[in-house]
């Protein structure tokens, strides 16, 4: 392994952050898209050099940008997102039936084998997909025609389709998560769905334990262990090892189990990172101390993580797109903050270091691990 | 010919300086030179008008010769000075501050 590329969007544009396999020393380049949201890019397994970008703006909409060389250039792709069909209603915050309308795209997922392939995970929730790369999208209808559908709700971020997972095995398979409906799954490449939330208790919907209705905020996977799902829910860290049939809550000695972000390890398939956040009212760290917490035990046991964050006046959040880990021998982790900083760790999470401190407020982290 | 003033987000999208020039067959109205417009710079679709309803977006607005065209629909048709390329037609972006 010769270095990684962080790709990093933020509120006001992308940059790519390049590092060598050591990841002391990073170039920053950009903001490419100056002031656009860039809400996410993520880079092609197959092809490293493949990157999408979503670039969105309320004055001008949703643009979809491809580059081909790994983010020295990019170009306009693709973007015209049209429901399949009939789009019909969900419920709106006063209970009233709303039409389904497209916002943007939160997520784009590229295929584990084919770079022109990418899921694109868009508001109001939806899924596309694209086999040309980028030019040409076309909604997985099945999800959001679901029986339950009509009664999903916005929370209060939007009605978002955020987390799209390949099964690293199974290429039928992938699960998805939306705000605030909850985790579902498909079996069959995308063609029918089943809602996943059995087990999950969440207190702002009437039935705590409903089959829909539940603010799942992100979910990570090992690609040794594709049975194991973790889960950072609005409140509540969650794990399953059965693909999302039952989940058990996993939260053990976190001093608070809201968050955003959690991702598991490269080499470890039990050891799961996670930022706790104070509360749903108050987005950001518990006593202003900003701390990864680390279990290797596939949760339950937490240690905090410190060395390198700041531990008096932080108020930042961490949002859910922004955490990764990059397939170093030695596991890298990430994640970038509402106040523009994208931390490192180059050593599994034991110490911290600014890569970066001054970006716009950062909604994604990605990185790439190059040859 | 028409000229067209678009806001910078456009322009660099594009990759346009200054002013577009467009050429428009027939009556000159805010959707027929939208049409010529996307069809010289495709990664512009979307961007002014939405997918689907053909709509102004709705945090832009149409001006020309000194008037708000924005809420006259699609079909409007544009003042002579800007149908004979004297005066440009100007897309703008609502401001926002904090």
């Amino acid at each position: 392994m010769s270095g990684v590329r962080l790709l990093v969007g933020t509120r006001k544009g992308a940059f790519v952050l390049t590092a060598d396999g050591k990841r002391a020393d990073w170039k920053v380049d950009g903001p490419f898209f100056a002031g656009w949201e860039c809400y996410h890019v993520k880079g092609s397994p197959v092809d490293p050099q493949r990157l999408y970008c979503s670039q969105s703006s309320s004055w001008f909409g949703q643009l979809m940008q491809r580059s081909d060389d790994g983010g020295k250039t990019w170009n306009p792709a693709g973007n015209k997102f049209a429901y399949d069909g009939i789009a019909g209603t969900h419920q709106w915050y006063d209970g009233t039936p709303h039409p389904w309308e497209f916002k943007r795209v939160w997520h784009v997922e590229p295929s584990l084998t084919d770079p022109d392939t990418v899921f694109a995970g868009v508001e109001d929730a939806a899924m596309f997909k694209s086999t040309d790369g980028g030019a040409n999208w076309a909604e997985l209808g099945g999800l959001r025609t679901h029986a339950t559908a009509a009664g999903w709700m916005p929370g209060a971020g939007g009605m978002c389709l955020h987390t799209i997972l390949l099964d690293p095995v199974n290429p039928e398979r992938m699960y998805v998560a939306i705000s605030a409906a909850g985790a579902f799954r498909t079996d069959d490449g995308g063609v029918t769905w089943k809602p996943i939330n059995k087990g999950l208790k969440s207190l702002h919907i009437p039935v705590a334990d409903a089959e829909v209705g539940h603010c799942v905020h992100r979910l990570a996977i090992h690609k040794s262990k594709p049975d194991t799902v973790f889960m950072q829910k609005h409140w509540d860290v969650m794990r399953t090892d059965n693909a999302g049939d039952q989940w058990t809550e996993v939260s053990g000695n976190l001093p608070t189990d809201f968050g955003f972000v959690i991702d598991v390890h490269a080499h470890e398939p039990e050891t799961i990172f996670v930022v706790p956040i104070k509360s749903d009212g108050e987005h950001f760290p518990l006593d202003g101390q900003l701390r990864v917490y680390r279990s290797k035990t596939g949760g339950n046991e937490w240690e905090a993580m410190t060395k390198g964050l700041p531990q008096e006046n932080c108020f930042v959040n961490v949002l859910r797109d922004a955490m990764c880990v990059d397939q170093m021998d030695e596991c890298g982790v990430y994640f970038g903050t509402t106040g523009g900083q994208v931390y490192g760790s180059a050593d599994g999470g034991e110490s911290w270091k600014a890569i970066v401190r001054d970006l716009p407020a950062v909604l994604s982290v990605e990185v790439q691990t190059l040859a | 010919m028409i000229r067209v003033e678009l806001p910078q987000h456009l322009r660099t999208l594009a990759k346009i300086n200054g002013e577009v020039r467009v050429e428009v067959d027939g009556e000159v109205t805010p959707r027929t030179v939208l049409d010529a417009l996307e069809a010289a710079y495709p990664m512009l679709c979307g961007t002014i008008r939405e997918y689907g309803s053909g709509e102004r977006r709705a945090f832009l607005r149409f001006f020309a010769g000194e008037e708000d065209y924005s809420h006259l629909g699609m079909d409007v048709r544009l003042p002579e000075a800007v149908a004979r390329g004297e005066e440009p037609l100007l897309v703008v972006g609502a401001v926002a501050g904090g």
